[in-house]
């Protein structure tokens, strides 16, 4: 299966939506942030992959789905289901690399400075996602 | 007050980014990996390292591999019963975050409280 780029997708997502991910996106990060403040980094860093974000953007993405089928005249509730457990283990390859991300920032810091630390960690979680990602398609 | 603010800013506007890419790349199931982005390590860890330093990240990265390693049970579990289980979305990912919380504490008994 071949990566391809669609920019129409973004169309089906409304400002509205867009703002909640946003609004989201900000109260968990601040939510570990004060964890962290509160716990110290052990507790606080395995907040770092907390999935706080993801029930709303699975729920979106069978929303999204269930509007599809409906403006063909389906009803669409079993592939608004099937599409949410597809978007569910896309995610657990996007988790392991997150391990991969953590991995990184533990052995390479504090020896190295922050940005090429950062840009590495971040290589290499795209890498391992898409490997688990492969993987899974081929299997 | 402004830090925290900030911090809102910062994690509203990766979390954004990256839902734009998860939208946009196809096929869907490769979409979702961008559902387990680094985002809020990436909207914490500049602040984070300027105020506690760098051995504070490094000890964060260590406890994350934990985190992840919970968020990869919990997706594999909402995956599972969304295919085989006529639920919700919403409901069913919401109620196995419990999943992540009793497989991160595990870890954190077994591994990174020592």
């Amino acid at each position: 299966m071949r990566l391809r780029l669609r920019f129409d997708s973004l169309r089906e997502t409304t400002p509205m939506e867009y703002a909640r991910h946003f609004a989201a996106g900000g109260l968990v990060t601040v939510a570990a942030s004060l964890i962290a403040h509160r716990y110290g980094p052990i507790i606080g860093g395995m907040f770092l992959a907390f999935p706080g974000i993801f029930p709303p953007s699975i729920s979106l993405v069978a929303k999204h789905k269930r509007e599809r089928e409906a403006a063909q005249g389906f009803v669409g509730v079993q592939s608004a289901q099937a599409e949410a457990s597809v978007e569910a283990a896309g995610a657990s390859a996007g988790a392991a690399g997150l391990g991969a991300f953590g991995l990184v920032l533990w052995k390479c810091l504090p020896g190295h400075t922050l940005l090429p630390v950062l840009l590495l960690a971040v290589a290499v979680w795209a890498l391992v996602a898409y490997s688990m990602w492969w993987l899974r398609e081929k299997m | 007050m402004i830090e925290l603010l900030l911090r809102f800013l910062i994690g509203g506007a990766v979390v954004s980014l990256f839902a734009v890419l998860g939208d946009t790349v196809k096929p869907e199931s490769l979409g979702g990996i961008f559902a387990a982005a680094p985002t809020i390590a990436l909207a914490t860890v500049v602040i984070t390292l300027h105020e506690r330093g760098a051995a504070y990240v490094a000890l964060e990265g260590r406890s994350m591999m934990a985190g992840a390693a919970a968020f990869f049970v919990y997706a594999c579990a909402v995956s599972w019963v969304m295919m085989r289980r006529r639920v919700s979305a919403l409901p069913t990912a919401t109620v196995l975050l419990l999943v992540w919380a009793g497989v991160a504490a595990t870890l954190w008994a077994v591994w990174l409280r020592g």
